[in-house]
């Protein structure tokens, strides 16, 4: 095998070393009526050049050359290739969590430094290494929020990531979390009147999404001045981290967390992303997840070290915040990456980009179809309802190489034909004019057939 | 330096301040194509939401990005570098194939919700990892759902405790050996369950007889690592899952510790009903510094229902596809499949093993820990004699006569060129080291690392001071740990300059 580094003899060598007559003899504190003496029933062992081969192959089974207009959460967008040159160097692919500090120094800058970006987009005091993705991240900011404020319910936004909102509800379950729903406007934000009706003095948090699930960006202040005047805290969920260059951050938040899969990190179907949490000062001691701290070393030089402990698993143990211990550190070290090619300026310019490109698509959809949702501000996604079912739209579409927008009816039977649509800085002018007189022509069709029908019934 | 080490000599390294304090504006190191769409007022657009100012993010070109990063990353050690001794960690070797096959495009710009019929790649892998996986584990039914190991605990207990429910009764507790790791009994809290610690006989084993005694119709289930972290094999695991099952109890079986069993011994066999597998650990998926993780969860028939949703299926006319309608499941634990990234991977990983390679590499990661064994028994204290499989543990009681402790041995130990073992765990050790090699490791590197373990040995007699401020070669000394704590600085600010 030619990932072990031994010959016959290096074998024979340290057998005889140990004082074992043959490697079973290692493996007789196993009983042996549950020792294996069969190959197990995997596949053979295969050249590098036929792995490559198979998994090449997995791809073209797998829509490899598509144009996509889905976002919900997972966004394509441009990542530079310094990216993949830095992130595949050893000693960030190869090296452990950096428990001993002295020899780990480079992932612990790194941290931190990607703490400092995040906190300064999220206009938060601070943030923390990573957590799994958005979904996680945001249970675990709900539980934290009940740990802050010592209440238990939470208000969620309907307009949340409806599989966060899953997930959401498997943490809850069993810690005694009862979850409110609040659901959404004409204008596709919150419903301020209904968001008010639910919280109350036990409310720990309200938790929603800016821009929300159907790209709307939500009024956070006045969400945050309805949770605040009961006491409750308040969780804004970012899915789309590129929003961030142009969209206000919700600085009225006790709780930002965020999925930064946005931020260079490939989408992956569906994983490993880099979700991550960032709050204010004062709850730092009951946020999940490592941290990377500031100090210094006995001759006073500047040194970082995962610091407060004592909230993690490790230490505390049933008392911890959470039994989180690995995380993303190597996604967040792509999303580090991302943000500091981009910078200050750049990021600016990407999402205006996106702003833009969405903009342009939604008026010319809204053409022939009615664009929902239009009366609230938008990043770069928006809900475009037909008259045909968006899955019979998209089967033709994929004909033409083209993944339309995601059907909302899955998870908002009340959206009816509404699918969910996303443009970033790669989609094109063309693909966006190709899809609109696609999604035109069969609008058209449907249209007429119907109204064929129509006069058939009155005749 | 006191004694030498053939392992590694100090070479120079660039400094490397933090990238704000490289930052000036005017400088950047990207460019977007021309906009192809008219171009929009953001005022307009988004009203009182537009951001006008992004703070203190960093300007800077380029080459500075490549010299930064690669500068820090020269300040870490690796196992690209040598021997990752950390037990409980499995640092094997991370094949660069599995790096080259994740980022085949197809697979790599996969969107989760892209239709099933151009996802057939996708979940093919996702289905022939998961049977890769039964077979291995022994089990009957899997989810890859979860993002990491603790995360598969979670899950896990998840399904335990909804197992109970439908039985009529969800229990109170989950039953601990104290030589667990702190993500058992913090996941245990999590599922409100409350937590009884076990303890270990004089074995470092399960007390069969205190379990007897402990067991009972409040206990859902025992969390039990197999190997223990002592890497001992728990040798009446069977009789524990007996015991476990008559009082309908479930055993719930950490798989940390599989690089010592895969093809050699199957946890479904000796009484498992539910574990979980860390693909970061047993399946070379790299650690990267601290994840991204990957902690699938292998489960008996009677659990199946209750697997997160969706799960992957085949159509009566061969098509794969997620299936949503599962009335019993715990519901999700993560937003779309799991760390996908990682079962592309792990397969690779299994794919260029076969059967043969993966009963070699767990015969080679025992044979390796039991020859480290050999070499330093005698020169530390091994607190447990019982037969060691994968990693091997022996405390600081020798040398802390001197006032050296395992974590000063381990600071001592950076400068000899090997990241330290795991120190101070587990618990039921006091003053541990945990050694695990995996099989990655030539004979070369395992006597250079004895010989260096032997070395520090007579340091600690010869000039224990010498230890206790090590590392002395290191870019920095040691690093004041309370002063993070008391007052922590998690974020740059431009205040701190000069």
């Amino acid at each position: 095998m030619r990932y072990l580094p031994k010959s016959a003899a290096d074998r024979e060598a340290m057998l005889k070393a140990i004082g074992a007559r043959s490697v079973d003899d290692l493996f007789s504190p196993i009983p042996a009526e549950y020792r294996l003496s069969r190959d197990l029933a995997v596949p053979r062992q295969m050249a590098e050049s036929e792995i490559v081969d198979w998994f090449k192959q997995r791809a073209r089974e797998n829509g490899d050359g598509y144009t996509s207009f889905l976002g919900a959460g997972a966004y394509f967008h441009y990542r530079p290739v310094i990216i993949d040159a830095l992130v595949q160097r050893g000693e960030f692919l190869t090296a452990y969590t950096p428990y001993q500090a002295e020899f780990a120094q480079g992932t612990l800058q790194a941290i931190f430094e990607f703490q400092t970006m995040i906190s300064e987009l999220t206009g938060m005091d601070l943030a923390n290494a990573s957590m799994y993705d958005g979904s996680t991240g945001a249970a675990e900011a709900v539980m934290m929020a009940v740990r802050c404020t010592g209440k238990s319910g939470a208000v969620v936004a309907r307009s949340l990531h409806p599989e966060y909102g899953e997930v959401l509800a498997t943490y809850a379950t069993h810690q005694g979390i009862p979850l409110k729903t609040v659901s959404f406007a004409d204008s596709g934000r919150i419903d301020l009147k209904d968001l008010e009706r639910a919280v109350t003095d036990d409310t720990a948090c309200v938790l929603i999404q800016s821009p929300n699930f159907f790209g709307t960006v939500e009024d956070v202040d006045a969400i945050a001045a309805i949770a605040h005047k009961k006491g409750a805290l308040v969780v804004v969920a970012i899915a789309e981290a590129v929003s961030l260059g142009i969209v206000e951050p919700p600085r009225q938040a006790d709780i930002v967390s965020m999925e930064a899969q946005s931020f260079g990190v490939p989408l992956g179907f569906g994983g490993p992303y880099c979700g991550v949490l960032a709050t204010k000062d004062k709850y730092v001691r009951q946020m999940p997840g490592r941290l990377s701290g500031q100090t210094v070393d006995k001759k006073g030089k500047r040194g970082f070290v995962l610091t407060l402990a004592t909230r993690e698993q490790h230490i505390r143990r049933e008392k911890a915040t959470s039994n989180i211990c690995t995380n993303q550190a190597l996604v967040a070290l792509m999303v580090n990456i991302f943000m500091t090619v981009y910078g200050k300026v750049g990021l600016k310019e990407l999402a205006k980009q996106n702003l833009a490109k969405a903009a342009y698509a939604a008026d010319q959809f809204g053409k022939n179809a009615k664009a929902l949702f239009s009366a609230a501000p938008r990043f770069n996604e928006f809900v475009v309802e037909t008259t045909e079912d968006p899955y019979a739209i998209n089967a033709r579409l994929l004909g033409h190489k083209i993944v339309g927008g995601l059907p909302l009816k899955k998870f908002y039977p009340e959206l009816g034909n509404a699918a969910l649509w996303c443009c970033t800085e790669l989609t094109t002018r063309s693909m966006i004019d190709t899809a609109v007189g696609l999604v035109a022509e069969s609008e058209r069709s449907v249209r007429s057939t119907k109204e064929v029908e129509e006069q058939e019934v009155t005749q | 330096m006191k004694h030498m080490t053939r392992k590694a000599t100090r070479h120079i390294s660039q400094n490397e301040n933090l990238i704000f304090e490289k930052s000036s504006a005017g400088k950047a190191a990207w460019k977007l194509p021309p906009l192809d769409v008219p171009d929009v007022d953001t005022a307009k657009l988004l009203g009182k939401s537009e951001r006008k100012d992004l703070g203190n993010m960093p300007e800077v070109s380029e080459i500075e990005i490549i010299r930064h990063f690669t500068r820090l990353s020269t300040w870490n050690y690796a196992i690209d570098l040598g021997m990752y001794p950390l037990g409980s960690c499995t640092m094997k070797y991370n094949p660069r194939v599995n790096e080259f096959v994740s980022r085949v495009e197809g697979l790599a710009n996969g969107h989760p919700y892209q239709p099933e019929k151009i996802s057939q790649g996708a979940l093919r892998i996702i289905k022939t990892l998961s049977e890769c996986l039964i077979e291995i584990t022994g089990m009957d039914a899997i989810t890859l759902q979860p993002a990491a190991g603790a995360h598969g605990e979670l899950t896990g207990l998840l399904m335990v405790r909804a197992y109970h429910e439908s039985q009529g009764n969800a229990r109170k507790k989950v039953l601990i050996p104290d030589s667990a790791h702190g993500t058992n009994p913090a996941t245990a809290a999590m599922v409100g369950y409350a937590v009884e610690n076990l303890k270990s006989n004089d074995r470092g084993m399960v007390d069969v007889a205190a379990l007897a005694a402990q067991m009972n119709e409040d206990v859902a289930a025992l969390m039990v690592t197999n190997p223990n972290t002592l890497g001992v094999f728990e040798q009446e695991i069977h009789k524990i899952a007996d015991l476990m099952h008559a009082k309908g109890g479930l055993l719930y079986m950490d798989g940390a510790n599989m690089n010592a069993l895969v093809g050699k011994a199957r946890p479904g066999d000796f009484g498992a009903d539910v574990m979980h597998l860390n693909l970061h650990k047993t399946f070379s998926t790299p650690h990267g510094g601290g994840g991204p993780g990957s902690g699938p969860v292998a489960v008996k028939k009677i659990l199946e229902p209750f697997l997160p949703r969706p799960i992957v299926i085949t159509k009566p006319d061969g098509i794969l596809a997620f299936e949503y309608n599962r009335p019993q499941s715990i519901g999700r634990v993560r937003a779309y499949y799991g760390n996908f990234g990682m079962f592309i991977r792990a397969l690779a990983y299994i794919l260029a093993n076969g059967p043969d390679g993966l009963r070699q590499t767990t015969e080679d990661a025992v044979l390796n820990a039991n020859y480290i064994r050999k070499g330093l028994e005698g020169v530390y204290d091994l607190p447990y004699d019982t037969p060691s499989m994968h990693e091997v543990v022996f405390s600081d009681k020798l040398q802390s006569k001197k006032g050296v402790r395992t974590m000063d041995l381990a600071k001592r130990l950076i400068d000899y060129g090997f990241h330290p073992y795991t120190t101070a765990f587990p618990l039921i050790v006091p003053g541990a080291l945990m050694i695990e090699p995996t099989e990655s490791e030539p004979l070369e590197e395992l006597d250079l690392f004895i010989e260096a373990m032997k070395s520090l040995a007579e340091e600690v007699e010869e000039d224990p001071q010498f230890v206790l401020d090590a590392p002395h070669n290191t870019r920095i000394s040691r690093l004041d740990e309370t002063q993070a704590a008391r007052k922590p600085i998690l974020r740059w600010k431009p205040e701190s300059l000069g």
